[in-house]
């Protein structure tokens, strides 16, 4: 305390050194609540499930291994990508219940297109169906956000009525694209945007490429915004803070990009690939417990040392990643961004300020639309198949995720990766419940306690901080 | 009180027509149906229209669109039309029991299809949804005689999912005393739904490291999702996989190898029977000496009821032509992307 400036008032002087930590890098410590709570739920998943039946997880359980955080966040992918959307949705005081049912109509229409018209038409596999495919689902989505978003901005019937119309409609749309049949199967390379088989993950190469590019992404946006507040007059982050962030970042991206290289091939599918490409499987001694494959004795066995592949993030995985980046840079350094929070702030003063609030509404609804096509394409193409059953409950299941992370229903408050936090919290909770064998009751009882829990912690938060 | 009147003036005047039943031809048989929003209600309505206009009768029907006093106000319509026979495909089976009631005091014949109503004065026209889990069981019994199982249930609400399980159940106990099978996860899918059966298959099989042998899903939704998260892992084809419904991308898995067996229930059959039924109790013959009739009590209230109950049938690769030729699926949506192997796609 004793070289603090004398400039300073008294009441920072005497703030204790944790609070003097987060005020010098700027951490959100809401999103450091969040970081803890998932640390929690994770860790005490992984101790439970090692009391039931003992695994290879850190604590002994099953749940902190790599293959299933590997699972886990390729099980979070579809709802991370809608619940951006539902970020700005909410913030400008408006809500979107269609978006389940939009996503059952939108993945069965693509799947109706591809498997009964382009396959067909084209030949199966054909390299043009899974780009059409994905082209139709985002157009068919942004279409159906933007009929939605017209109803609410310029016919003026409220979000709350207009996407409850939806919810029901859509759903009912859904069925009769496909008359309430099961559409499969999804075509070949369509199906690896859902993370199925080896193919559909980047391998440890370009995993490792990915990684070192975001610990020099971080490295870059932190000199850059440095070099920024020296240009704006900007008071400084102490230097000690930058290098504690750029540092704690890069862990972060490598310590992800380990975990899912770690997560190597399941045994079936490397021996597949192995036949297929006529690669030699080394000799070696049987281990039950080994994650590679060996040949002895003219049988392939599993083993410690032998032939294994790494899986890397998969491609959902990167699908959500980018998302949740470009939905960032939208609400954080556009125009239209800003907009949209001035917007949901005040509307009356934003309108006053010459914003175009209705022209805004319907464009943040054809956004939402784009990004449940995009959820469909992945949900579709993860199950290898499209179902009328696909989406339902799901908008419940995007909502929760953005307001447990900590976008405020009053409007003009929320953050993209807050939301997508709260999508990676409510998966984890439901994977660990499944993996226990909780009674789905109960699972059900748990995440919706969660959700209120969330909530009124948030709210005690932004209390105690005004 | 009026309609009450109604209803007994209109019993009164059903009864002073029967007696002639048997002369006469002409009936009328009315569906009451839960909801066409389905598509399959629609197999059935063909089928039972088909067989009620071969024999000269009339069909009429309503539908009850999803709820109970709509249904309740239909069946009451339909008795003071003065048909002769009602089949009902209960919306919710507890709330329909006074309609069934006035309908038989006003000597109306009913029949409860496809979905139990327990009415002593009441035939029950259904498949064997015991059975259904029965033929699940024994076709996976069959493929993996012994080893680990995983149990992929149906939706906690449904009642429907317990019964297939009881019937599940009852083959495997043998197997499963003898410690020949093991039950190494069990759970309910939320809403039956794909999806929610793929995440529940990824988790038992990280949980289980991979060690399942054999996997019984309740319908064949859910074995997509579960044959979905056996790919992931290139155990498809390798771990049987059950469903039921005949759904065609089943029926395609069928063929591929990755499911094991889909148990159809031909809707087209069951609307023949109970039609057949129809026609033959409104001329007035005993549902006890219909073909196939028998007891069935397995109700909530276990109250017995004449019922006909089918038989499932299971559709594995070897007799695959069965629903190819029966109309039900196309040859080129079963056999798509087969290779060999299979006789009913040569």
């Amino acid at each position: 305390m004793s070289n603090t400036p004398s400039s300073q008032s008294p009441a920072l002087s005497q703030e204790s050194a944790i609070a003097r930590f987060l005020r010098a890098t700027e951490i959100d410590t809401r999103m450091l609540g969040m970081i803890a709570a998932l640390l929690v739920i994770w860790v005490g998943f992984d101790i439970y499930s090692g009391v039931l039946r003992p695994g290879n997880g850190i604590f002994g359980g099953s749940f902190l291994m790599p293959r299933n955080l590997w699972i886990l966040l390729v099980q979070t992918s579809t709802i991370a990508v809608m619940t951006t959307g539902m970020v700005l949705v909410i913030v400008m005081r408006q809500i979107d219940l269609s978006v389940g049912s939009m996503l059952s109509m939108v993945a069965v229409a693509t799947g109706v297109l591809q498997v009964y018209n382009l396959g067909p038409a084209l030949g199966l596999g054909h390299p043009s169906i899974w780009i059409t495919a994905v082209v139709f689902a985002l157009l068919l989505g942004a279409a159906v956000g933007c009929f939605n978003g017209f109803l609410i901005a310029y016919a003026k019937i409220p979000s709350f009525i207009v996407t409850l119309g939806g919810l029901i409609a859509y759903g009912g749309t859904a069925f009769l694209i496909a008359k309430g049949v099961t559409v499969a199967p999804m075509d070949k390379t369509f199906k690896l945007i859902g993370g199925n088989g080896p193919l559909a993950s980047i391998g440890p190469f370009w995993s490792w490429f990915l990684g070192l590019s975001a610990c020099a992404g971080i490295v870059l946006a932190i000199l850059n915004g440095r070099r920024q507040r020296i240009r704006f007059k900007f008071p400084l982050r102490p230097v000690w803070a930058e290098v504690f962030i750029g540092i704690t970042g890069s862990i972060a991206a490598l310590g992800a990009t380990a975990v899912v290289n770690a997560y190597p091939w399941p045994h079936k599918v490397a021996e597949l690939y192995a036949l297929e490409n006529n690669i030699v499987i080394p000799a070696g001694i049987e281990n039950r417990d080994g994650s590679a494959i060996c040949m002895a004795a003219d049988k392939i066995v599993h083993c410690v040392d032998g032939l294994s592949y790494q899986t890397g993030f998969p491609i959902p995985v990167l699908i959500a990643l980018a998302v949740g980046f470009v939905m960032t840079f939208i609400a954080t350094r556009t125009r239209f961004g800003r907009y949209i929070f001035a917007t949901g702030g005040n509307p009356e003063a934003a309108e006053l300020a010459g914003i175009n609030t209705k022209r805004l509404t319907m464009m943040v609804f054809t956004l939402m639309g784009a990004l449940v096509g995009i959820s469909s394409v992945i949900a579709s193409a993860r199950l290898d198949a499209a179902t009328t059953a696909l989406g339902t409950l799901s908008e419940l299941y995007v909502i929760a995720a953005a307001v447990i992370g900590g976008t405020s229903l009053a409007g003009g408050i929320g953050t993209i990766y807050g939301a997508m936090l709260g999508a990676l919290l409510m998966q984890s909770l439901q994977s660990g419940m499944t993996l226990l064998n909780f009674e789905s009751a109960y699972k059900d009882i748990v995440v919706g306690t969660v959700l209120v829990v969330a909530v009124f912690i948030d709210q005690v938060y932004r209390r105690r901080v005004k | 009180m009026k309609r009450n009147i109604l209803a007994l003036m209109t019993g009164a005047l059903l009864l002073g027509v029967s007696s002639m039943a048997a002369v006469a031809k002409d009936k009328t048989i009315a569906v009451s149906w839960k909801t066409f929003q389905e598509e399959r209600w629609k197999t059935d309505e063909a089928a039972i229209k088909a067989v009620v206009e071969a024999a000269g009768d009339k069909y009429i029907s309503t539908d009850a669109q999803g709820s109970a006093q709509k249904q309740a106000a239909d069946i009451e319509g339909l008795i003071s039309q003065k048909v002769d026979v009602i089949m009902v495909v209960a919306f919710d089976s507890d709330a329909i029991l006074p309609s069934f009631k006035a309908a038989s005091d006003a000597g109306v014949k009913m029949l409860s299809y496809d979905v139990l109503v327990e009415d002593p004065n009441a035939l029950y026209v259904t498949f064997d949804n015991v059975g259904v889990g029965r033929l699940m069981a024994k076709e996976i019994l069959a493929a993996k005689p012994e080893g680990n199982y995983a149990f992929i249930k149906g939706d906690k609400g449904d009642p429907n999912a317990t019964f297939l399980f009881e019937g599940i159940m009852e083959v495997l106990k043998e197997a499963m005393d003898g410690g020949k099978i093991k039950n190494v996860c069990e759970t309910f899918t939320d809403g039956w739904k794909p999806d929610n059966a793929q995440k529940n298959m990824e988790q038992c099989l990280t949980s289980t490291g991979n060690k399942v042998d054999a996997v019984v899903s309740e319908n064949d939704g859910m074995a997509s999702g579960v044959v979905a998260a056996l790919d992931a892992q290139g155990l498809a084809g390798t771990v049987p996989v059950s469903g039921q419904d005949g759904d065609k991308a089943a029926l395609n898995r069928v063929a591929l190898g990755t499911q094991t067996v889909s148990v159809w229930k031909d809707a087209r059959a069951l609307g023949k029977i109970a039609a057949e039924a129809a026609v033959a109790i409104a001329n007035g013959t005993d549902p006890t000496t219909l073909a196939g009739a028998s007891k069935f009590n397995g109700g909530a209230k276990k109250i017995e009821v004449n019922a006909i109950l089918l038989a499932p049938n299971p559709i594995t690769k070897a007799n695959l032509g069965d629903v190819i030729s029966a109309g039900w699926i196309s040859k080129e949506e079963a056999c798509a992307g087969v290779k060999d192997g299979v006789d009913a796609c040569k």
